[in-house]
């Protein structure tokens, strides 16, 4: 095992099965985030980027989730094999999950002190008052008045939902935080300060993090290392300076496309034309074949493996190894 | 709040005003004549004559009618026909067991619609949830009285456990109660059961999972709270059905309640007993829809807002 690996998601293949169509969500995912490090993971809509962080938590609806294979590792123990109860000690207290809307997120007949308490008495022996000290306390750290703790969900504006899950998640100390979009929800200004009070309570705490996004910019403001999913696969993975400066998969330029150029020196740039294909029907050979404008005959067959093109920087393509492409 | 019940009791004043006049003008154009039943076939024209000016029956329309609501609002509701006792004195006999049926039969339900409802959601399209869903159609679809004959076949008549009639102990409210209550428990497991399945895939039920708590205490705590909501308007519609379910229910278990003194008096012309009858009813079902409103409040902090 190594040591110092925090979490190592080895082969993980997740399927939605229903009567007439097995979604296949997730397929033969590899990814590993050291202690304190932040994870970027970028994908369309679609992608399997909430399905594979949900497999993390083992929170996935079953049915029709399936896990069909692989392991996930956490702190060298598979967390798949673990039994239920185990499990839950777990959730909560060393991994802590925001998920990608605020409005839903919080239960609407708690109050939000109620709700970061409840967390917090799970986890750590401590009286009902403590609990709710504390959960106050942590209102305040995320920058809320403690005395709206009594108030229900409805009362607080969407950015402010967002601070109290956030403060819910970082309520028990936990060493692996997974933010699912938790800006995506916001406004503009809103999400930049949920950010930077993110930013801030990560050094603070040196929580480990995935921080699934369809935003380059939060990549290229947090993240130390990226992943790009496409179709249930991570295409490329490597550091954020890697992927942002040598990009080696067509996919990966292709989201580059999409936004200004103040990121990226290329000066040819494509954006990505077709839809992400239908998950119960995924093509053969390279699954961004149908779309990618390098497409050979080979990419219609034949599966592309995981070339590393620096170290620590993979890309699923195969164009990656003759170099050719990144100036292609 | 308190405003709030307030207002709703005032309202209940054209509500029962219109519940008077509907009833009494039912009563009007019935066909049918209270002094047949009391006198008999044989009576003289002078004796019915007599008897119908003592009764207040003979001026029109509005004069009666004028008349019934200024003694109403005096407090008399009138005099039974039939005992010569007070409309009031008869209810207060009456009510009382209407009232233990009814409660029965709603708690009754209540437990087993969603006790029964949440365990279909969290085995959804397992056996029992199909088996909970097909049972809760035929529940659904079979009236009471039918049920409760059913039942009084099986369990009064074949097994002997169970008394077919009167009311004077427990073992008595059980089968009428649960004949009534069948087919709410069947709307209420169905409610209980798409409720739940709508709150079990929300975000926040996730969250609550995601921070370690247990399956159990998810289900209790945080999905049941929120899928009671609509239960709650189930439940309340329910018992206005369960109060029309009663008067065939009394009157097939001779149950000494409301239902059956009306059904009695309906078919004796008994006008008085008749209309205080549906009064204390609809009395009794506005009063349980604002129960109903204020646990709404209770459950929900949305509408706690809004009634402040
Ligand atoms: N409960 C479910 N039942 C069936 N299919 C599902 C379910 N949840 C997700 N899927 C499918 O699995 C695939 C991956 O979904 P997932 O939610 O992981 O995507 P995502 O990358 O998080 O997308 P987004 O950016 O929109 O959040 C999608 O094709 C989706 O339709
Ligand atoms: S393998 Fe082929 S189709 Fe897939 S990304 Fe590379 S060039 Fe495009
Ligand atoms: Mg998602």
């Amino acid at each position: 095992m190594n040591g110092d690996k925090l979490l190592e998601i080895k082969n993980l293949t997740v399927h939605y099965e229903s009567f007439d169509a097995t979604v296949h969500a997730v397929e033969n995912l590899n990814l590993s985030l050291r202690h304190g490090e932040t994870l970027g993971l970028v994908g369309e809509t679609g992608a399997g980027k909430t399905t594979t962080v949900k497999s993390v938590m083992r929170i996935l609806p079953d049915p029709p989730a399936k896990i069909v294979s692989g392991e996930i590792l956490f702190d060298g123990q598979d967390l798949l094999k673990l039994s239920v109860k185990e499990m839950r000690k777990i959730r909560g207290k060393q991994i802590s999950m925001i998920f990608q809307d605020p409005m839903t997120s919080l239960n609407p007949v708690m109050t939000v002190a109620e709700q970061i308490a409840e967390v917090i008495r799970l986890h750590e022996k401590c009286s009902k008052k403590d609990a709710h000290k504390k959960a106050c306390d942590m209102l305040e750290l995320v920058g809320i008045r403690p005395e709206r703790g009594s108030d229900y969900p409805h009362q607080f504006s969407g950015g402010m939902k967002q601070r109290v899950v956030i403060a819910m998640a970082l309520a028990c100390n936990p060493r692996f935080l997974i933010a699912d979009e938790p800006t995506t929800a916001l406004d503009v200004t809103i999400q930049a300060q949920v950010l930077e009070l993110m930013k801030r309570l990560k050094a603070q705490y040196q929580t480990a993090m995935i921080m699934i996004t369809h935003d380059l910019g939060i990549v290229a403001d947090i993240c130390d290392y990226v992943a790009i999913m496409y179709a249930g696969e991570v295409v490329e993975y490597g550091t954020r300076e890697h992927i942002f400066n040598h990009t080696g998969h067509p996919y990966t330029r292709g989201l580059f496309a999409c936004i200004p150029d103040i990121f990226t020196d290329q000066n040819e740039l494509e954006p990505i034309n077709g839809l992400t294909p239908d998950p119960t029907q995924l093509p053969e050979g390279c699954r961004f074949h149908p779309r990618c404008p390098h497409a050979t005959e080979r990419c219609a067959k034949e599966h592309p493996e995981n070339i590393e093109l620096a170290p620590g920087h993979f890309v699923a393509c195969h164009l990656a190894n003759k170099g050719g492409n990144e100036n292609a | 709040m308190l405003k709030y019940i307030v207002r709703r009791l005032l309202m209940l004043i054209p509500v029962l005003l219109g519940v008077i006049l509907v009833v009494f003008t039912l009563m009007y154009i019935t066909p049918g004549d209270p002094v047949d039943s009391l006198l008999g076939d044989n009576a003289t024209p002078e004796a019915r004559e007599a008897l119908r000016e003592e009764l207040g029956l003979n001026g029109g329309y509005f004069q009666r009618f004028y008349n019934y609501i200024t003694r109403l609002l005096r407090g008399d509701m009138g005099i039974c026909y039939a005992t010569n006792l007070n409309v009031a004195t008869r209810i207060a006999q009456t009510f009382p067991n209407t009232v233990k049926l009814a409660t029965f039969a709603v708690v009754f339900a209540v437990i087993l619609g969603l006790s029964f409802g949440v365990i279909s959601a969290i085995k959804q399209y397992s056996f029992l949830d199909n088996l909970v869903m097909s049972v809760s159609m035929i529940g659904v679809s079979m009236p009471s009285f039918w049920c409760g004959l059913l039942l009084m076949l099986l369990f009064c008549v074949q097994l002997n456990w169970l008394p077919a009639s009167g009311f004077d102990s427990f073992a008595c409210v059980i089968l009428p109660g649960v004949s009534l209550g069948l087919n709410s428990a069947a709307s209420i497991a169905r409610m209980t059961r798409s409720s739940m399945l709508e709150v079990i895939r929300q975000d926040y039920i996730s969250t609550a999972r995601a921070k370690g708590q247990s399956e159990f205490r998810v289900i209790m705590d945080h999905a049941l709270k929120n899928a009671l909501i609509p239960v709650i308007t189930t439940v309340g519609m329910q018992f206005g059905l369960l109060l029309g379910g009663a008067v065939l229910i009394e009157s097939i278990f001779s149950i000494p309640g409301v239902g059956k003194m009306m059904v009695d008096a309906i078919k004796a012309r008994n006008y008085p007993i008749v209309q205080g009858g549906v009064l204390v009813i609809a009395l009794a079902f506005c009063l349980v829809n604002l129960v109903v409103d204020i646990l709404y409040a209770y459950v929900d902090p949305r509408i706690r807002s809004q009634y402040k």
